[in-house]
Parts: C-alpha cells; structure tokens; sequence
C-alpha cells in the first residue's frame, strides 16, 4: 500500500519552483493506477517520492507502513526492492548483454546463480526477448528496449511496478503490445502505477485515473 | 553467510575482470605504486644491511675499569672474583698499576715527566669487553661498576657506538618520512583512480542504487580493486629492490673478491617482504574507501 498525506515537493529550496502541493492519495494492493496529466504537472516527481528517489519537502509519503521521508539512508535500497521500475529513458546498461541487464536486480539481491538464471530466462520468456539473450542493447528496437526495461523490472518479482511514461517512445502497435504487458502483471496481483500523457494507453488499461494539474490532484 | 562470500566472491572476479579489461592503465597504476614502494623500500633495505655491517664488523668497544689508589690487591681480587661471575662480560684482562707506567714509558715517549714525578701516577685497572655492545647495554655494565667497592672511575668507550647509533637512527628517521610521504601518495593515487573509475561507471552505479543496491554493495567492488592496486604495487616494489640488489652484489661481488674478502648485500627477509605488500594493499584499501565513501554519496536522494 501507498500512502500520500498533504505531500509538497519543492525543488531548489525556499521559493524554488513547487512541484507538488498538498497531495493526498492511497493506492491499494493490486490496484492499477494510471496518472495523467499535462507534462511538468508533478507526474514523475509523484513517482520518484514513491520509490524513495526524492523526498518529500513536507507531508508524509508512506510505503507499506514505512514513512519514505524520515528512513536513514542506509534503508532505502530495502524500500527500493518492493518496486520494480521502467524509467522514461529506460537506463538500460549499454555495455552489457540482454540477459547481464535483466540479471542486475538479482545480482544485488544476492541470488544464487543457477536460480537467478532461470528467473532472468522467465522473465525475458515473458516480455518475448528469451532469443536475444546475447544481444547488446543497442541492438534492440525501441520496443524490445522497453521490453527489456520491463523484463528487468519484474526480474525479482516486486509487489509494486512503476512506469514512467511507458509509451513515449513506441510507436501504437508497439504502446497496445507493452499495454497488454502491463495488465497481465496486474492480473497476476502486482500493483501497477503508470505515470502517462498517453490517453489511449489510459482509455485501453481502464485503470483508476488520478489526474494531476500544476502540482495538485484534480480527480 | 553463504550469501556474503558469494557477493565477495563474486566482487573479486569482477574486479579482477576489470584489471585485465584495461592492461595497459592497469599496468601503469600499479607500477606507480610500485615504484614509489620502492623508494623508501631500497633506504630500508641499505639501512639493514649497513645496521648488521656495523654489528659484524665494527671493533668492539671496551670498558676500562680504574681502582682507587689506595686500593691493596685483596681489593683487585675482589673485582677480578666478580667480573669473573659476570654473565655479562665476555671477557677481560687486568693490568697492575706498574705495568701500565712501563707501557706508558714506552709508548709515549713520557720518561722524562713521569720520572719527574717520583712516583707512579697509575692505578690498578681492567679492561673488559661485554657480550652485548648496545649503547644502552653498555651504560648499564658501566653504572653497575661504579658502584663497586675501591672503583675510583669507569670509562666507557662508546664514542663510536652512540656515532653509530645515532646515524642510524637519523637513517631510520629518513626512511620513515619517506615511508610516510610515499604512503600518502599510494593512497592519493588509488583515491584518484578509484574516482575516475566511479565517473566512468556513473551509470551502472545510478541504476544500482535505483534498483535497491545498498552503499557497501556498490563500494565493495572498489575496495578490492584499491587492496589490489596497492598489493600488485607492493609486489612490484619488492621485485624492483630485489633486482636492484640483485645486479648490486653481482658488481660488489666482484669488488671484494680483489680485496681477498667476500661481502653481499641481505635481501628484504620474508615477513618483511610480506608486511609491506598487506601494509599496501591497506593502503590501496583505504585510498579506495575514503574515494568511494566520498563519491558515492552524491548518488543519495535529496
């Protein structure tokens, strides 16, 4: 469970530039959540206060009964392994293989290896990347990129998936291909959160819509 | 506990892999290191050798022992009954007061002077070499005879031990200045390498942290690349002295054989060897640390 109370996140100190003001909101487990809004309306910042990336100027962000804003530093790596990310810019890692990119979240973990390998060939099975093992991602189409992304997202089987604009990039055959994606992870019980401008994406996933508006939640 | 050596495992084969994917830097690195070892190293090395030079070879220093005037020769048997039982005396040699005037008479050409003086100005002595000819050891034989009954007056003839003790501890000084100085250089290059490694794999450590890697996970492959850097170096040092040394006795060998003797320099001796290379693989440890906690913290969230 995610929980917003009256968070604010300002950028650059007193006076800085407000990104969100006073949002208030509870995403439940295994709900799929899309937030839309125009861009610069505070939907990445909502999702970096999520995953612990930022934190928040006031008000109280809390993830599975941890308040993100006050935990140590040296806690927040646990907070991050509930949640399995897709960046805007997918920050894949160029100078290593398919099945290297997908290994990473079990690596840190700490997984054995025999076991990781089998869960890193799942889950590429899953996303349709399990021939491209070898492949260097710069080899990729977008869509298999975004694919990847996915694939080492869920690696580790999290409780809770981030997307921040998940179909920038993709052309529609491409955005209706990862839709499904997504809400076969939703069925299967994983909460999904994707932050988007994308309104056919929205209309498709028929998710519970929040809507942000400079900063504040609209709907 | 499996888990932990599996990631330590698994940290040194990516380190390692990271020295051989760049031979040539890491080639470099590690003979910077080396060679900076191998200064203060070589000092050490020649400060031993000249330590046991002077051990070996040096005459030794003896301490003469003076009676009073009035002291009869129930008196010098007594301290010669005593010097006797001594464990710490190798040996010594009385000399009556007579004699001494007579090998003074000789020597010095005095005849004149001293037969002026109508009587014999020389007391009953010894002459006693000690087992051990440390400064400190010495002092100590000296002060204990003084105190003796009918000794009159103790001379100790350490002139040229306290010399040489004191050059050597100059020596000793030297090399740990430049010990200290060089080790601060290891750990700034290892500091200065780490850095740059850190900006190049911006990032691979972004996206570790984003995914839930904690700070000693992504330190860790750092700190053995440093402990290694400074290892490899301190191998290197040693390998650059002992060659050193090595074409060194090979020309004085040849030197001392013309003077009918034969003379070689020691090598760096085995846990000597092996404490410089864990001293600077701690080293490498530390500059690698002290870089990675630095800049690593950047990637923390605000």
């Amino acid at each position: 469970m995610i929980s917003f109370n009256q968070v604010s996140k300002r950028y650059g100190g007193a006076g800085g530039y407000e990104a969100l003001k006073s949002v208030a909101l509870v995403i439940n487990p295994g709900e799929m959540v899309c937030i839309t809004g125009h861009s610069g309306a505070g939907k990445s910042t909502l999702l970096k206060l999520m995953c612990a990336i930022e934190r928040p100027t006031s008000g109280s962000v809390l993830v599975n009964g941890q308040n993100i804003g006050t935990l140590p530093a040296s806690a927040i790596p646990f907070v991050r392994r509930n949640f399995g990310l897709m960046f805007q810019d997918n920050k894949l890692l160029y100078d290593r293989n398919v099945f290297q990119n997908v290994m990473c979240p079990l690596d840190i973990i700490g997984f054995d290896a025999a076991d990781a390998a089998k869960r890193v060939r799942a889950a590429l099975d899953k996303v349709g990347l399990l021939g491209k093992e070898k492949a260097l991602p710069v080899t990729l189409s977008g869509g298999e990129q975004q694919r990847l992304s996915i694939a080492r997202a869920i690696v580790h089987r999290p409780s809770i998936l981030l997307a921040d604009e998940p179909t920038a990039n993709l052309d529609a055959a491409y955005a209706v291909e990862l839709g499904e994606l997504l809400r076969s992870f939703h069925q299967v019980g994983v909460t999904v959160v994707i932050a988007t401008h994308d309104e056919q994406l929205a209309a498709r996933l028929q998710p519970r819509r929040i809507v942000l508006e400079q900063g504040r939640i609209t709907t | 506990m499996k888990n932990w050596l599996r990631q330590h495992r698994r940290s040194l084969t990516t380190t390692l892999a990271r020295l051989a994917r760049t031979p040539l830097a890491s080639l470099l690195n590690i003979s910077v290191v080396g060679v900076a070892l191998a200064l203060p190293l070589a000092f050490y090395v020649i400060l031993t050798n000249l330590q046991s030079l002077a051990q070996d070879k040096a005459p030794t220093p003896q301490i003469s022992v003076f009676l009073a005037m009035d002291a009869q020769a129930s008196d010098a048997r007594e301290i010669d009954h005593r010097l006797k039982k001594h464990a710490a005396i190798a040996k010594f040699r009385f000399i009556p007061r007579d004699q001494a005037l007579a090998e003074l008479k000789e020597k010095a050409g005095l005849s004149d002077v001293i037969a002026s003086l109508g009587r014999n100005p020389l007391p009953n002595g010894f002459v006693i070499d000690a087992r051990e000819n440390t400064s400190a050891a010495l002092e100590k034989l000296r002060d204990e005879f003084k105190a003796w009954p009918k000794v009159e007056h103790v001379q100790l003839d350490s002139t040229w031990a306290r010399r040489l003790d004191a050059t050597l501890q100059l020596g000793r000084l030297i090399v740990l200045t430049l010990a200290a100085v060089l080790a601060f250089a290891l750990v700034a290059v290892t500091f200065n390498t780490i850095r740059l490694q850190i900006l190049t794999q911006r990032a691979e450590i972004e996206v570790a942290k984003l995914i839930g890697a904690t700070n000693p996970f992504i330190r860790r492959p750092f700190l053995y690349y440093g402990a290694v850097l400074g290892l490899a170096g301190g191998i290197t040092g040693w390998a650059i002295v002992w060659a050193g040394l090595w074409l060194l006795n090979d020309r004085l060998g040849s030197l001392t054989q013309l003077y009918g003797t034969s003379y070689a320099l020691r090598h760096l001796s085995l846990p000597d060897a092996a404490s410089l290379c864990a001293f600077a693989g701690a080293l490498g440890w530390l500059g690698a640390w002290l870089s990675a906690s630095r800049n690593l913290a950047e990637f923390d969230p605000e």
